[in-house]
């Protein structure tokens, strides 16, 4: 689970073009291993290097200006993580130590696995965006963007994400809570829909240890 | 009372917040961390019977293929997903199964969707399978763990949205043009956190293939989902289907499924009426499926394209292109057929008609059709389409996602033209420095013979 989320102060790296996809922000040839890590280089790679295959940096971009190698926060344009639905986007911003998106607006998977993974992301007005400046103070707490003027911005999350960052919580852990309501509803359901539920597959074991299954 | 996305998601809705997940689709590109997760949790899968696992993303396409991949790394994925799903008891369309294809290609032919289901998939693209009138979106790998786990879902509500499409389209015009017009015209955030459901007679028109090409587009109007309501058209392609309900349930669930409708009098949080006389075909001519025009028509403008001008800048900039070229006329150096937009046997059928009789221009580089799913493939060599792509110069492939995006392994080269039936013209998507143009698949056929940006009528 991601380290809980309250309040932080960090460079804010500005790169905020409407629609930005999640091809931008990790290319599916970074995308090396089946696994949530080893991505934080192949952030905005397309970007952020000449040279995609070298790694030889394009000084023009602002993640490799001195004033944002620190970046934490990124500040985006509307419909930011667009495009696939790869998670390894959430993954590579937060191995590479981001912790907020502050954005006009987000794809809906992209928002999802930005909580999922310890991002908090901030839905704020273009105008407001563009003029944050850094750094930038994001508080969960208080509910308030702070740009680089000192004026606070205040936002809104669903209540059930920001517990989510706020205490790390695994959601999954959360609905297996409800396990009881969700065997009542599906014994319902099977009553109401019959035709929806199909039978296990026959040449189909249970579950054995983790291994290819035998024979 | 109630738009059709409204039935659907109170039909499933648990308690606010948490709706239950009928089907659940894993690849083995996203599918493998979401398996791997929920292993090292110690947790199972709640429903294996309802979790279907394809091997589409990250698997070669060349003739006689097997798990070796061009992609590098790319065996472990495919290794992965295969133990992980034999594990949890899951049902594979592995490698060389005889049902093996494109995710959104498959799960129709199966009758794995169904009216009236919530499916989900760690894919952009499960909105395709809404054409079938269930409630399909794509999540997150995360999320995908937490559906396996819990056979359910915590999700926000998405508003709902109608596109009404008056009239039919015209002949030559097809559903990937409607969806471009679209997106064109209502921009890559028209749809933004909607479920959109498309009706009117230019949708009811279509065929299941036609629907699905506009679902599937959808995603990049920014649509949480798309939906058509079922109809006749939808019952009759999905009965005897293998995983579709049969006997007295067949007609349980035909009894249900006529219901799926939105009443005359639902309420939409947003409107959009298409007129689909004035729907021509198109073309893209930047980097993002909203950077379309009629094939006809001319690169535009910031102004006219409604961008900021550095977007439109660095677009122009990237396909090597000036304002007022036409986009007839500009010489391609690659043609792609395939992708879960469009590489059903319609879309091959439409190609092959262009082709019949032809070549592809001399000096063309790639020049790939790839089958939507081993079934596509057999139906279309059964009518002998493979025979006329070969004869014409394409290279007939095996059923996966190919070069619809560039996976570190098969690419077309940088600062190629290429002509795509795929869905997305994002920077390096076909590969590093490409410079694709989304369009149909008879565009692509009739371009790939002119060797250049063509329209099917203009061929001699």
């Amino acid at each position: 689970m991601p380290e809980p989320f309250r309040r932080l102060t960090a460079p804010a790296l500005p790169f905020w073009a409407d629609n930005i996809d999640t091809d931008v922000i990790i290319p599916s040839r970074e995308m090396k291993g089946t696994g949530k890590t080893g991505l934080a280089a192949g952030l905005f790679a397309n970007r952020r290097y000449r040279n995609p295959e070298t790694r030889e940096e394009d000084p023009d971009f602002p993640l490799n200006r001195p004033e944002y190698r620190a970046a934490r926060i990124w500040l985006a344009g509307a419909n930011v993580g667009c495009g696939s639905s790869r998670e390894h986007a959430a993954w590579a911003l937060a191995e590479h130590g981001f912790r907020a998106v502050i954005a006009p607006s987000f794809n809906p998977i992209f928002f999802g696995n930005c909580v999922r993974n310890g991002i908090v992301p901030v839905v704020l007005p273009r105008e407001v965006v563009e003029g944050l400046g850094s750094p930038v103070t994001v508080d969960l707490e208080a509910m308030t963007v702070t740009g680089a003027d000192g004026r606070a911005h205040p936002f809104t999350l669903p209540a059930e994400a920001r517990a989510m960052l706020m205490e790390g919580l695994d959601p999954i852990a959360l609905t297996l809570k409800d396990a009881d309501a969700i065997a009542a509803w599906q014994a319902a359901d099977r009553e109401r829909r019959p035709w929806a539920w199909l039978a296990p597959q026959p040449n189909i074991s249970k579950r054995t240890s983790g291994g290819p299954r035998r024979g | 009372m109630a738009s059709l996305f409204e039935t659907l998601w109170q039909a499933h809705e648990i308690r606010p917040g948490l709706v239950a997940i009928d089907r659940i689709m894993l690849h083995e590109r996203t599918g493998a961390a979401a398996l791997r997760s929920l292993a090292a949790a110690g947790r199972t899968v709640a429903t294996p019977a309802h979790v279907f696992v394809v091997m589409d993303h990250i698997v070669d396409t060349r003739p006689g293929r097997d798990d070796q991949t061009l992609m590098p790394g790319g065996q472990a994925f495919i290794a992965e997903t295969r133990a992980a799903a034999k594990a949890f008891g899951l049902t594979l369309f592995d490698v060389t199964d005889a049902e093996q294809g494109i995710t959104h290609v498959i799960s129709p032919e199966l009758g794995i969707v169904l009216p009236g289901l919530t499916l989900v998939a760690p894919d952009s693209h499960t909105g395709t399978q809404g054409a079938f009138g269930a409630l399909a979106w794509g999540i997150g790998s995360s999320e995908a763990e937490h559906a396996l786990a819990t056979g359910t879902l915590r999700v926000a509500k998405p508003g709902a949205m109608r596109v009404t499409v008056s009239g039919r389209l015209r002949p030559g015009v097809t559903a990937k043009d409607l969806a471009l017009h679209l997106i064109a015209t209502h921009g890559a955030r028209g749809g933004e956190g909607m479920a959109v459901e498309f009706a009117g007679e230019g949708v009811t028109a279509l065929d299941m293939e036609g629907r699905m090409t506009l679902c599937n587009m959808a995603t990049e109007f920014g649509a949480f989902s798309a939906l058509v309501a079922p109809d006749e058209v939808t019952f009759a392609w999905l009965e005897g289907r293998r995983f579709a309900p049969r006997g007295e349930l067949w007609g349980q669930a035909l009894a249900a499924w006529r219901g799926l409708r939105s009443s005359a009098d639902a309420v939409f949080d947003r409107e959009i009426a298409v007129d689909a006389a004035l729907v021509a075909p198109m073309i893209s001519w930047g980097t993002s499926p909203q950077h379309s025009v009629p094939l006809t028509g001319r690169v535009p403008t910031a102004a006219e394209a409604g961008l900021a001008p550095e977007t439109h800048a660095r677009a122009l900039a990237y396909m090597g292109l000036e304002p007022g070229r036409p986009l007839l006329g500009l010489p391609i150096d690659g043609a792609f057929i395939g992708s879960c937009t469009n590489s059903r046997l319609s879309d091959l059928r439409r190609a092959a008609a262009v082709l019949r009789g032809r070549r592809i221009a001399p000096g063309l580089g790639k020049a790939l059709v790839v089958p939507g799913s081993q079934r596509v493939k057999r139906e279309a060599e059964a009518e002998r389409l493979d025979r006329v792509f070969r004869d014409a110069g394409f290279e007939w492939r095996e059923s996966g996602c190919s070069l619809c995006f560039f996976a570190g392994g098969e690419s077309f080269g940088a600062g190629e033209r290429v002509v795509s039936s795929t869905n997305r013209n994002f920077e390096s998507r076909q590969g590093p420095g490409t410079r694709t143009h989304i369009t149909s698949p008879e565009v692509v056929a009739a371009s790939a013979v002119a060797g250049r940006i063509a329209a099917p009528w203009e061929l001699g």
